[in-house]
């Protein structure tokens, strides 16, 4: 790392970024003052899923998939799922359908709350770790691990476990719950729902550097619910298609540095923004009315382009997954069988659901056996990549009088804006800044 | 005062989920940082201190050269060693491209597979340096996560049963699902740990775990050919993610393993 700054060539590299989920570098090359070069490198190494995957059967898919995340194992289950049953021109109503989504509001608000406390506010308040961070602010993290537990809670009575849960199937659920059952996870979600305002108001006294961004957002977006499962694909810049239509618009890229696909919009191979704040700016009206107003209070405009905010929005979207968990546990009446019977037929299947991190995408042919014969995934974190380094070559700029240390540690908070999973994206990270 | 012993989480090809673990635990982990140093743990902090350390959990297995070289470095700063999860004891779901050629692998997944390297296969860390424990599952369960490190900080052998799934079974009192249903289950070849969650959700064992102490996966077999799963089927079940395990791989061998 070179101390000049200056004339000359500076480089500041980070070999290894810590707080984020697998293993990735940064790399930045500054020259004369001006920045030349950002590269985001994802060197976990890759462990082909879409090719292990030929040759199972369709019914496979979901705890195969699974293991390529153990931060967001729900969301591979819940990709594989629908893109099978897709396939085999099934479809899930009912309570099948609203224990899902309650399991997926499990995996949300665990996700993000291990995001907010534990990987993204150290940053913010200055500490190396959550751990660190607990001395001198024992009641914020101390919040954070009751309302992740909370979380941890809903995936392991829906789920069996919390890490790559057992009970999600095509079809549904091999156990569902009784309403007993569902009525102690619901004292707890009361509680988390107080810790889970507390956190947005919380998350809203950080300070955030300016930087707002004219994105590209894209999510899912259906008819009356604030999107998990199911929905249209659409952007703030006119896209609108089904899951079926995705490889239409965007393509995956393999570039020479990293081991993760970067994906892009085609034709012009422009980058986007997955994740919570491309849901948060596509769905807004889709959030209950209180949930709104606490955005409101905590300074979010229904549209949030400061990507520094989006701790913010995940706190919003942790509150409303508390919520919304409530709202399916008061309604329930348990369905009379636990899966629909989903015989396989040849064709080929395609889902996306909203995993925490972003859109995540499962294609899927099968044959009359249901063996698969052709996968393709494509996490949220391979469609950030290309964002990331572009809010890096708009961000150093606005920082280049810092010591490189300093770049160095702003940088790394803003490529963990993203909350990347480099895990997912290899099927990800290490900062190099070269001031050369 | 005597100084806090250091900790160190590793990773090598793997999913997160098991260092994870360690995060999990919501009201033991304050706890544990009061004993010891979280000394080199990126994923939860960015301060990392040099070794050596005293104990280093290793997390993923073995598939590129520059980790084959990296672990030798980890076990020579480590007092303790131990693996956890069956990536590191096992070689995890991504030794499934051992019983295939994994250039065919990554045609599949990259579109320029020159850019990308890695080794022909996936293997468990105690192919390559010594090993002082081997924390099994696909995950771990965090209460055994606690126990190992509680044991090796404190110098005493792990309390960890070797035992079937179908002990614990038993203990959580599930009636059996094979008998009482005719559902496959590996839960009398597979290791115990999990707390036999499978049978008590209704489904059957899936092995992820990997092989018990002495499994008798051939008299599984007879079972499973009774209860009318196929060949092809009964070896699927043993080549997921504990398949590089030698009595898991063998038993799937005998079961049409010229296919994957």
């Amino acid at each position: 790392m070179s101390d000049s700054h200056g004339g000359g060539t500076r480089t500041i590299k980070v070999d290894c970024l810590a707080r984020v989920e697998g293993e990735g570098a940064m790399y930045i090359k500054i020259r004369d003052n001006v920045l030349e070069d950002v590269k985001l490198k994802i060197f976990e190494p890759p462990r082909f899923f879409e090719g292990l995957l030929r040759g199972r059967e369709f019914t496979e898919a979901p705890d195969i998939t699974s293991r390529i995340c153990g931060i967001c194992p729900i969301a591979y289950q819940m990709s594989a799922i629908h893109a099978m049953e897709n396939a085999c021109g099934v479809r899930v109503e009912g309570a099948l359908r609203e224990l899902r989504r309650l399991f997926y509001c499990g995996e949300w608000i665990s996700s993000h709350t291990l995001h907010v406390y534990m990987l993204h506010a150290p940053d913010f308040l200055g500490y190396p770790s959550a751990v660190e961070m607990a001395k001198d602010h024992p009641e914020a993290v101390e919040r954070g691990l009751a309302l992740k537990k909370t979380g941890n809670d809903v995936m392991t009575l829906m789920g069996g476990r919390e890490i790559h849960p057992v009970n999600a199937r095509v079809g549904g659920f091999y156990r569902v719950p009784a309403r007993s059952e569902l009525s102690e996870l619901r004292e707890k979600l009361l509680r988390a729902r107080e810790l889970a305002l507390e956190t947005v108001k919380w998350t809203a006294t950080l300070d955030f550097p300016e930087f707002e961004q004219d994105y590209t957002f894209v999510a899912l977006r259906h008819d009356d619910e604030y999107p998990m499962n199911e929905g249209r694909i659409v952007s703030n810049k006119a896209l609108d298609i089904a899951a079926s239509e995705y490889d239409d618009y965007f393509e995956e890229q393999h570039v020479d540095y990293t081991n993760a696909l970067h994906c892009v919009m085609k034709p012009d191979g422009n980058c986007y923004h997955v994740g919570p704040m491309a849901r948060y700016a596509l769905n807004f009206d889709r959030l209950p009315l209180e949930i709104q107003d606490a955005a409101k209070e905590a300074g979010l405009a229904p549209i949030c382009t400061n990507p520094f905010q989006s701790i913010t929005v995940r706190a919003v979207e942790v509150l409303y997954a508390v919520t919304e968990a409530l709202r399916i546990i008061d309604a329930y009446e348990p369905p009379e069988e636990s899966s629909v019977t989903v015989e396989p037929k040849a064709g080929t299947g395609y889902a996306a659901t909203e995993a925490p991190r972003g859109l995540l995408y499962h294609r899927y042919t099968i044959d009359d056996d249901g063996i698969i014969k052709d996968a393709n995934i494509v996490p949220p974190t391979s469609q950030n990549q290309k964002m990331i380094e572009d809010d890096l070559r708009r961000f150093v700029p606005t920082c280049l009088d810092m010591a490189d240390d300093e770049i160095q540690y702003v940088s790394e908070q803003a490529i963990r804006n993203y909350d990347p999973c480099i895990s997912c994206a290899t099927h990800f990270l290490k900062l190099e800044v070269d001031r050369g | 005062m005597t100084e806090k012993p250091k900790l160190a989480v590793w990773k090598f090809a793997s999913c997160d989920g098991c260092q994870l673990s360690l995060l999990d635990c919501e009201d033991e982990l304050l706890t544990v940082a009061d004993h010891i140093t979280i000394a080199n743990f990126p994923e939860a902090s960015r301060a990392v201190l040099d070794g050596p350390y005293d104990l280093s959990l290793v997390e993923g297995s073995i598939t590129t050269s520059h980790d084959r070289d990296r672990i030798k470095v980890v076990r020579r700063q480590s007092k303790f060693l131990v693996t956890i999860g069956a990536c590191a004891t096992a070689g995890g779901i991504q030794a499934l491209r051992n019983f295939t050629d994994v250039r065919e692998f990554m045609d599949i997944v990259y579109a320029s597979p020159e850019y990308i390297s890695t080794l022909e296969t996936s293997t468990p860390i105690s192919a390559h340096v010594n090993v002082d424990f081997e924390l099994r599952g696909c995950p771990i369960n965090k209460n055994q996560l606690l126990e190992v490190i509680n044991a090796f900080l404190n110098e005493c052998k792990p309390n960890v049963s070797p035992n079937s799934v179908c002990i614990e079974c038993k203990k959580r009192g599930t009636a059996c699902i094979m008998v009482a249903h005719g559902t496959p289950c590996m839960g009398p070849v597979t290791q115990a740990g999990c707390g036999a969650i499978c049978p008590a959700y209704n489904r059957g064992c899936y092995g992820c775990y990997g092989p018990m102490e002495t499994p008798n996966t051939s008299s599984l077999a007879g079972w499973m050919k009774d209860i009318g799963v196929s060949e092809d089927e009964f070896r699927r079940m043993f080549r997921t993610y504990n398949a590089e395990e030698a009595e898991f791989r063998e038993e799937g061998d005998r079961h049409g393993g010229e296919n994957r």
